[in-house]
C-alpha cells in the first residue's frame, strides 16, 4: 500500500503545489520556497490518500492516522526536496520526525488524563472528599447497588495520610538532600568522601522502592519492635527514595551558580558558610525548589513502601507516630484488589479511579505550586 | 583610612606550577598603581593574593610576605575575612548579586555579614556609596529595583560602590573598564581619581593610556614564554615608566612593539 502512495503522492501533489510561473517574479534571494499553504496543502492530500488507504483494510481511526502520518512525512520530504533542495528536504524531514515523536510520546499522557477523568469523574463529591471508609462493609455496597443510591465511603483518611506522609518524608529528606549536596559541591572539592558520597547516592537512586520500604521496616522493627507499622515509618522509607532525588537536583543547581557571586562576596569579607546561606541559596532556591518539587511527586505514587510500612486503615488517623495510615495508592491497590463487597464490586471499582484523579490533581497542584515557588524566588531580572 | 602594602619575595602558585616569582613592590597609601603587562603574566594572580582571594581558587598557594601598613597577611593565625574587609576587589566583569535590589547590593557587605544597621543609617550608607561611585543620581529613583536591570557600566560602578560601602583601606581593581563602553570608562576613571583621596587603589588594565591618566605608578609585569612564570620587570611612577623606561621589555611594550 505504501509503494502505491509513494509512487502517486509526489506527481499527484507537484500537480498541487507548484504555482503557475508568473507568480515566480519575486526576490531573488527567495528562489526555490514552496509557498505558504504547501503544508496544509500536503497534509488534506495526505488525509484524502490515508482515508483511502485505511479503508482498504478495515477502517479505524489509529490506521487514518498512521497512514496519513508516513504519507504526510514522505511526500513533504519528497516535494521539499525536489522544489527546495536537498538541504531543506532533510530539514523538512527531521522536523517531521521530531513533531511525529512528540505526537507519539503525548499520545500515553493524554490517554491517562483522559481515562482517568472519564472513570474518576462520577465519584467525586463532597461525600467522597470529606468521608473515610470507616463502617463501610460489603453489605453497604450491596445495599447502595441494590437501591441505585449513590456510593458510600471515601478517601479522605487516604488524602489526609498522603499528605502527612509526604510531608514528613519531605521535612525529613530536604534538610538531609540540601546538606549534603552543599558539602558536596562548596566543601567537598572532589575529595574521597565527596567521591564516596556521590558514589553512595547514585546507589541510592537505585534502589528498588520495596526495599526501601523494607529497609524501614526493618529499622523500626530494631528500634521498637516487629510489630511497628505508623506513618513515621512510611515517612522514613519515602525519604531514603526522596533524598538521592534531592541531593541530586539540589546539586546540579549549585554548581550552575557562577563562581563570581560566591568571589564577590568573599570579596565584601563575607563567610563562607554566610556566602552560601545568602547568596548562592538564594540564587539557587527556584532550581532546588522544582526539583524538591519533582523529588515530592515521584514518592508521592509509591504503594509497596507504604503496604509493609504503614500498613492500611479504613479511618481517619492524623497521627503519623501511632497506628496504621493509609495512602491515595494504597487505597486504590485495595480497593481493585480486595473490592469492599466482593459480590458488587462497581462501588469499589468507583472509588479507586477517583482516588486515582485525587492523586493526579495533587501532584499537578504540587508541580504549578513548585511553578509559583520557582518563580517567587527566582532571581530578579528587568528593570 | 588607607594603608599601605609591602610585597615581599612573592611567589605564587597554581598546585605546582608556578605562576607569580619573586615579586617585591611597595605601593604606597592613598595613590593609585597600575598593573600592565601582556596576557596570562599574572597580573590578575598576583592581585588576588593582595586580599587572599589566591586561595579561593583549588591548589591557589603562595610564599612570602604581603604587609599591609607591616602587618603580614599570611601569616599563621591571620583570618582571611578580616583581611578581604580592609582589602577590597572589583572584577572584570560586573557581578551584581542577582537576588538583591541595587540598594541591597550596595548594603551586601553589611546585610551579608549579618549586622544590625538602622534604616536611616542603611540609607545614609547606600546615598553616600552611591555617590562616591558617580552612581546616586541614575539609580535614586529605583533604589528597589534588581541590580541586574543595570547597563554595564552602572553595574561595574554599583560594584564599586557596594565595595567602598565596607569602608576598606585599599581596593584592588581587575581590568574594571574591560567590559565597558568609553564613557563609562572616563566615568570610571574619573572615580578611580576621587578615590584616591581615600583609599589605596591598585588597578590591573591593558590600556595604556588608561594606565598613564589615572596611575600614579606603574608595575610592568613580564613573562618570558609558556609555561614559565610570570615576573615583575619594572617598578616605577608612571610618568617614568611610560617616557623613559629602564628596561628594554618595557619600553617594547610601552610603545607596542609587542604584547
Ligand atoms: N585557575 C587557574 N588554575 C591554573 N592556572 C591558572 C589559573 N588561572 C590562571 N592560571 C595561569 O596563571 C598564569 C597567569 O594568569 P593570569 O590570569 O594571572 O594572567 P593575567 O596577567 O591576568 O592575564 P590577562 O591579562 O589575560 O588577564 C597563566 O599562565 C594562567 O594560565
Ligand atoms: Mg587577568
Amino acid at each position: 500500500m505504501s509503494a502505491t502512495t509513494t509512487r502517486k503522492t509526489p506527481n499527484d501533489s507537484r500537480n498541487v503545489q507548484n504555482p503557475p510561473p508568473v507568480a515566480r517574479k519575486r526576490n531573488s534571494l527567495a528562489k526555490g520556497h514552496l509557498p505558504r499553504w504547501a503544508v496544509p496543502g500536503i497534509a488534506a492530500a495526505a488525509l484524502i490518500l490515508g482515508a483511502a488507504a485505511s479503508t482498504l483494510g478495515g477502517f479505524s481511526v489509529a490506521t487514518l492516522a498512521i497512514y496519513t502520518a508516513i504519507i504526510f512525512v514522505i511526500a513533504s520530504t519528497v516535494i521539499t526536496t525536489l522544489v527546495e533542495g536537498p538541504r531543506h528536504g532533510k530539514n523538512t524531514l527531521a522536523t517531521n520526525l521530531v513533531y511525529a515523536a512528540f505526537l507519539l510520546a503525548l499520545i500515553p499522557l493524554a490517554s491517562v488524563l483522559f481515562t482517568v477523568l472519564q472513570k474518576g469523574m462520577p465519584g467525586i463529591n463532597t461525600h467522597f472528599l470529606f468521608h473515610s471508609m470507616n463502617g463501610i462493609t460489603g453489605a453497604v455496597d450491596n445495599a447502595s447497588v441494590e437501591n441505585g443510591a449513590p456510593v458510600l465511603g471515601g478517601a479522605y483518611h487516604a488524602v489526609i495520610g498522603t499528605l502527612l506522609i509526604t510531608l514528613w518524608s519531605t521535612v525529613i529528606s530536604v534538610p538531609v538532600g540540601m546538606l549534603t549536596a552543599i558539602y558536596l559541591v562548596e566543601y567537598g572539592k572532589n575529595g574521597p568522601l565527596a567521591r564516596a558520597i556521590t558514589f553512595f547516592v547514585d546507589v541510592m537512586t537505585g534502589i528498588p522502592s520495596i526495599v526501601a520500604g523494607l529497609f524501614a521496616t526493618a529499622l523500626f522493627a530494631v528500634l521498637l519492635g516487629p510489630t511497628a507499622r505508623m506513618g513515621i515509618v512510611a515517612a522514613v522509607a519515602l525519604s531514603v527514595l526522596m533524598i538521592p532525588t534531592v541531593v541530586r537536583s539540589t546539586e546540579e543547581m549549585l554548581k550552575i551558580v557562577p563562581n563570581e557571586l560566591r568571589e564577590a562576596a568573599y570579596a565584601l569579607g563575607v563567610r563562607k558558610w554566610r556566602t552560601i546561606a545568602k547568596v548562592v541559596i538564594p540564587t539557587a532556591i527556584s532550581g532546588i525548589a522544582s526539583g524538591v518539587t519533582l523529588a515530592i511527586a515521584r514518592v508521592i505514587g509509591e504503594t509497596a513502601p507504604i503496604l509493609v510500612t504503614a500498613g492500611l486503615a479504613n479511618n481517619i488517623n492524623v497521627n503519623v507516630f501511632g497506628n496504621w495510615m493509609a495512602t491515595l495508592p494504597t487505597f486504590i491497590y485495595y480497593q481493585i484488589l480486595t473490592p469492599t463487597s466482593p459480590t458488587n464490586v462497581d462501588p469499589s471499582i468507583q472509588r479507586a479511579w477517583a482516588a486515582a484523579l485525587l492523586l493526579i490533581v495533587m501532584v499537578m497542584v504540587l508541580n504549578l505550586g513548585a511553578r509559583l515557588v520557582a518563580g517567587l524566588f527566582a532571581p530578579k531580572k528587568g528593570r | 583610612m588607607s594603608k599601605r602594602i609591602d610585597v615581599k619575595d612573592l611567589n605564587v602558585y597554581y598546585s605546582k606550577f608556578l605562576a607569580v616569582e619573586d615579586v617585591n613592590i611597595e605601593i604606597e597609601a592613598k595613590s593609585v598603581t597600575a598593573f600592565i603587562g601582556p596576557s596570562g603574566c599574572g597580573k590578575s594572580t598576583f592581585l588576588r593574593t593582595l586580599n587572599r582571594m589566591h586561595e579561593v581558587i583549588p591548589g591557589g598557594r603562595v610564599e612570602g610576605e604581603v604587609l599591609l601598613d607591616g602587618d603580614n597577611l599570611y601569616e599563621p593565625g591571620v583570618d582571611p575575612v578580616t583581611v578581604r574587609s580592609q582589602i577590597g576587589m572589583v572584577f572584570q566583569r560586573p557581578n551584581p548579586f542577582p537576588t538583591m535590589s541595587i540598594k541591597d547590593n550596595v548594603l551586601a557587605g553589611v546585610k551579608l555579614n549579618g549586622k544590625k544597621i538602622s534604616r536611616s543609617d542603611a540609607d545614609s550608607l547606600v546615598e553616600k556609596s552611591l555617590r562616591g561611585a558617580n552612581l546616586w543620581n541614575e539609580v535614586k529613583d529605583r533604589l528597589d529595583k534588581p541590580g541586574s536591570g543595570l547597563s554595564g557600566g552602572q553595574q561595574q560602578r554599583l560594584c564599586i560602590a557596594r565595595t567602598i560601602a565596607v569602608k576598606p583601606q585599599v581596593i584592588l581593581m581587575d581590568e574594571p573598564c574591560s567590559a565597558l563602553d568609553p564613557i563609562s570608562t572616563l566615568a570610571i576613571e574619573d572615580l578611580i581619581n576621587e578615590l584616591k583621596s581615600e583609599f589605596t587603589v591598585v588597578i590591573v588594565t591593558h590600556n595604556m593610556q588608561q594606565a598613564a591618566r589615572v596611575s600614579d605608578k606603574t608595575a610592568f609585569f613580564n613573562i618570558a614564554g609558556t609555561g614559565k612564570p610570570g615576573k615583575l620587570i619594572e617598578y616605577a611612577d608612571t610618568a617614568t615608566i611610560f617616557s623613559n623606561p629602564s628596561v628594554k621589555a618595557t619600553e617594547d611594550y610601552v610603545s607596542g612593539r609587542f604584547g
